[in-house]
């Protein structure tokens, strides 16, 4: 059995409104960074697993992705599969 | 018979259990239990309440894991049966999270957590949960929560105005909820998920009495 290695990126959906993300792009400003277009918060989690094949580590990811991991009412998600 | 008995879900986390109960209990003489949640057995209650609180610490978001505790499996026989669920305030978010209701509840839009005494227009009477005196009726209830901006795509916020499942909006809104939007029902009315705690407004010493009829229609 090998060992793989998930890092799922959840972001608020671009509709809806990330007012934690705003007033970090505040804050940004006042240390002298200047520039910044959009500030946007989102998740990370790192998944050890272990599987057969990747496209069964596939599929486990995605049935947390949908079912926990993101709320996709409001959010969207994707990751990265590494083999280690 | 049994007396008619309203569940009270409790949650790892759960903190107005013990108010829901007082209100039913002390102010309006309704027999209530407590639902450890996970238990799956409902077979000795009448209409549940799934009270305000921080669920599993609100971890990943709220309401997240405390969908998946075998109550909240079960209570999808007992919304079918047509029975009444009442989700207050954390209640509200495991609802939408659960798939009960549309929508999700995210961060406030000031980030505030906010703790005040909101004016509400009772939208619909469907599900007879608020009293309609006459065509336009206001009530006063506290809220008291950080995320509770109701969030919804056109498509679901024309559903809930179409179908006339919108229950409450704020008449100051307060948190940035799409369309003001305080509480909703499903189609068949029976079950309601609202931010404000109309547990915390049962009796004229605490503040005003305007959620006593939200609790006495569990009865119906």
């Amino acid at each position: 059995m090998d060992k793989f290695e998930v890092k799922v990126f959840i972001r608020l959906r671009p509709s809806v409104l990330d007012p934690a993300g705003e007033a970090i792009k505040s804050a940004s400003s006042k240390i002298g960074v200047e520039g910044i277009k959009s500030l946007r918060i989102g998740k990370m989690i790192e998944v050890k697993i272990e599987g057969n094949k990747e496209d069964e580590i596939k599929e486990k990811i995605d049935l947390l992705c949908d079912r926990l991991f993101a709320n996709t009412v409001i959010e969207d998600y994707e990751y990265s599969i590494n083999k280690l | 018979m049994a007396s008619f008995t309203v569940g009270i879900v409790v949650f790892p986390g759960s903190n107005c259990d013990r108010d829901v109960s007082w209100a039913l209990e002390g102010c309006l003489d309704i027999k209530t239990k407590f639902l450890w949640h996970e238990s799956s057995d409902l077979k000795d209650v009448d209409s549940i309440v799934l009270p305000g609180g921080f669920s599993y610490g609100d971890y990943l978001r709220c309401g997240a894991i405390a969908r998946f505790s075998p109550l909240i499996n079960s209570l999808h026989d007992f919304v079918k049966s047509g029975r009444r669920v009442l989700g207050i305030c954390n209640g509200f978010q495991i609802l939408t999270e659960s798939g009960f209701l549309p929508g999700a509840l995210v961060a406030n839009k000031n980030l505030n957590f906010i703790c005040d005494d909101v004016d509400l227009n009772v939208i619909t009477s469907k599900g007879g949960w608020f009293q309609k005196l006459d065509k336009k009726q206001y009530i006063k209830l506290p809220i008291a929560h950080g995320e509770g901006r109701y969030h919804c795509d056109q498509d679901t916020l024309k559903r809930l105005i179409d179908n006339d499942l919108i229950a409450l909006k704020y008449k100051n809104n307060p948190n940035g909820s799409t369309s003001d939007i305080a509480g909703i029902t499903n189609e068949k009315g029976n079950v309601l998920g609202l931010m404000p705690h109309p547990e915390r407004a049962c009796d004229e010493s605490i503040g005003g009495i305007d959620g006593l009829y939200t609790l006495k229609s569990l009865l119906t």
